[in-house]
């Protein structure tokens, strides 16, 4: 009987570190098994973030480099455009892209680069312990902010789809989930869709993730998966944002 | 510098403007397409450093430029790529400051360009040309000095260097050492193991230490190889100037008159700030009486001439921040005030 669950090419052999009921598990096997089907491994050059997924070129059979907090679309620019037929891709949380990294984000979507952001919102600061993200929901509770988010002007939560959605650059734009067997399928499409993005030189691809973090939630993995199903996805619809191909 | 930097092969550019380097960026932007290079003005100091950290990585030679307070922003970038061990190079066309402070020249940025800048143990290749044919020469020397060390190296110059206008030959680039395979490029993995280039280090607890002890034997390598200075009249020399760039160049016309007064002057102009010339400096405290330290600056520069020749002869100092620049007649004058002393 043919293997249908082997493990992608793409991915070592190799336990991850990441917590019970954690999302970045699944993104990365969806991410490698995209990378399989495509068959661009020896054309791919990923770039690791600061954060839970900091050690990325653990798990990653690939080029990999490692970047400062927020500028990883700055690096994945510079390797892009020195090696414009390679295929470039960001995997950034949301302290990343949406806090500190906000200007490389907005400026490296609005030139159009030919780059893939895989992009992991779970709305809390993971690595750091707990603390308020710029994507954490009004009323969340973090370490942060103790009252819940907007006791203390914190604003409301930054929607980086709806944000990103208005820019000529932007090629593809989807929001997806992994709190549920069809929503992992589908974020496996919009992964695959965003590749292809850039295979076929269309310009700049992001595709949001709304992740679970129950260590930093301070949930069981089963309200975790609650939480994105029955809360984040209120904050931040699902859907194509932007497409290059309608 | 531009146009040394594209005969020398760098083919991306990323900087963001900045007065008074603008004309660097300007240049790029119109020569780098023509070349078959890119060129981007970045939206921030910060990015433009790090595309380089990536254009590095996949194995361009590559530049930014900026001026101090850009170069502040653009330390975490280069402690980044100072940690992963790759070539680039940065230019500083310094202006005043702290802060804003103005748009004249200045020589005020020694410490941060000399003693790190960001955050780390690590070191950065500085070289200060003072006049524009060096400056041409050293900066495409500068890519060498990257590759060869994979290192970034920081060109240090001024207001003065950067607005001025002097006649240069425009000479073809040729090597100036023998350049090492370049083995670290993500370019992905076909036909060969994956790689990664990273700057964290957390296991086991002393991997850290040993990668900076790899880079402590490195910059100890840069130490013994590449200390470079010019010397000026200092053979019978009493008292002997230490000014470096633009200073030195004005310190040269200041010798020239103490010499027509047969006063017994000379100069020491460092060419690298780091590695810091001090087999140089140690010869001369052997033989003189006196150091004239002149910078443009409030007593940076100074501290490494102390330390080179370890105090073992008397050090004047000529200085200021904010702009100011010495004349020729001031630093003849300052030459009086010490051998009249």
């Amino acid at each position: 009987m043919a293997m249908k669950l082997a493990r992608p090419e793409t991915l070592y052999d190799q336990a991850t570190h990441y917590c019970p009921g954690c999302g970045h598990g699944i993104v990365h096997r969806l991410l490698g098994e995209v990378i399989d089907e495509l068959d661009i491994r020896e054309k791919v050059i990923g770039t690791a973030p600061v954060g839970c997924a900091v050690l990325l070129y653990d798990y990653f059979n690939c080029d990999i480099i490692e970047c400062a907090h927020g500028r990883p679309p700055a690096v994945a620019t510079g390797i892009k455009r020195v090696l414009p037929d390679r295929v470039v891709f960001t995997y950034q949380g949301d302290g990343d892209l949406a806090a500190i990294g906000t200007t490389e984000t907005v400026h490296t979507a609005n030139r159009g680069e030919n780059i893939t952001t895989i992009f992991i919102n779970n709305a809390v600061y993971g690595m750091t312990g707990g603390q308020m993200a710029p994507t954490t929901i009004t009323g969340q509770w973090t370490t942060t902010t103790p009252a819940g988010r907007g006791g203390n002007q914190e604003g409301p939560p930054l929607k980086v789809c709806e944000l990103l959605s208005s820019l000529e650059g932007v090629a593809y734009l989807e929001r997806v989930a992994v709190s549920s067997p069809k929503d992992v399928g589908q974020a496996k499409k919009a992964i695959r869709k965003a590749f292809e993005t850039q295979i076929k030189g269309k310009g700049f691809s992001l595709v949001e993730i709304l992740s679970m973090c129950p260590t930093d939630w301070k949930q069981s993995p089963k309200q975790a998966v609650d939480f994105v199903n029955n809360k984040l996805k209120q904050v931040f619809p699902l859907g194509v944002f932007r497409d290059w191909d309608e | 510098m531009a146009e040394a930097a594209i005969q020398a092969g760098c083919r991306f550019y990323a900087g963001y403007p900045i007065t008074p380097q603008n004309e660097v960026p300007e240049y790029m932007s119109r020569r780098m397409p023509e070349a078959g290079g890119v060129f981007i003005q970045a939206e921030a100091e910060l990015s433009a450093i790090n595309m380089l950290f990536g254009a590095a990585a996949a194995g361009a030679r590559c530049m930014t430029s900026s001026s101090s307070p850009g170069i502040s922003l653009k330390q975490e970038g280069i402690s980044y790529i100072a940690a992963a061990e790759l070539p680039c190079v940065i230019a500083n066309v310094q202006r005043g400051g702290p802060g804003l402070g103005n748009i004249r020249a200045s020589q005020a940025d020694y410490f941060q360009s000399v003693k790190g800048g960001g955050h780390g143990d690590y070191r950065l290749i500085v070289l200060a040309p003072s006049t524009l044919p060096e400056l041409y020469k050293l900066t495409m020397n500068a890519f060498d000095y990257a590759d060869y060390y994979k290192n970034p190296v920081l060109i240090l110059s001024d207001g003065i260097l950067g607005q001025m206008v002097e006649p240069i030959e425009i000479r073809p680039y040729e090597p100036i050492l023998d350049l090492p395979e370049k083995d670290y490029i993500l370019d992905g993995c076909k036909g060969r193991e994956a790689r990664v280039i990273k700057t964290l280090f957390l296991h086991p607890a002393d991997m850290l230490m040993q990668r900076n002890m790899h880079l402590v034997k490195k910059y100890e390598k840069i130490c013994t190889e590449l200390q470079l200075a010019e010397e000026y009249e200092t053979s019978d020399a009493q008292l002997v100037i230490a000014a470096y760039g633009i200073t030195a160049r004005i310190a040269k016309g200041a010798v020239g008159m103490a010499r027509a007064q047969n006063m017994k002057v000379g100069l020491i102009r460092p060419i690298t700030l780091w590695p810091f010339p001090k087999q140089n400096f140690k010869e001369l405290a052997k033989r003189i009486d006196k150091f004239l330290v002149v910078e443009m600056s409030n007593g940076q520069f100074i501290e490494d001439v102390k330390l080179a020749i370890e105090c073992e002869r008397p050090v004047e100092f000529l200085g200021c921040g904010g702009g100011w620049y010495p004349s020729a007649e001031n630093i003849f004058e300052k030459i009086q005030e010490v051998i009249g002393d």
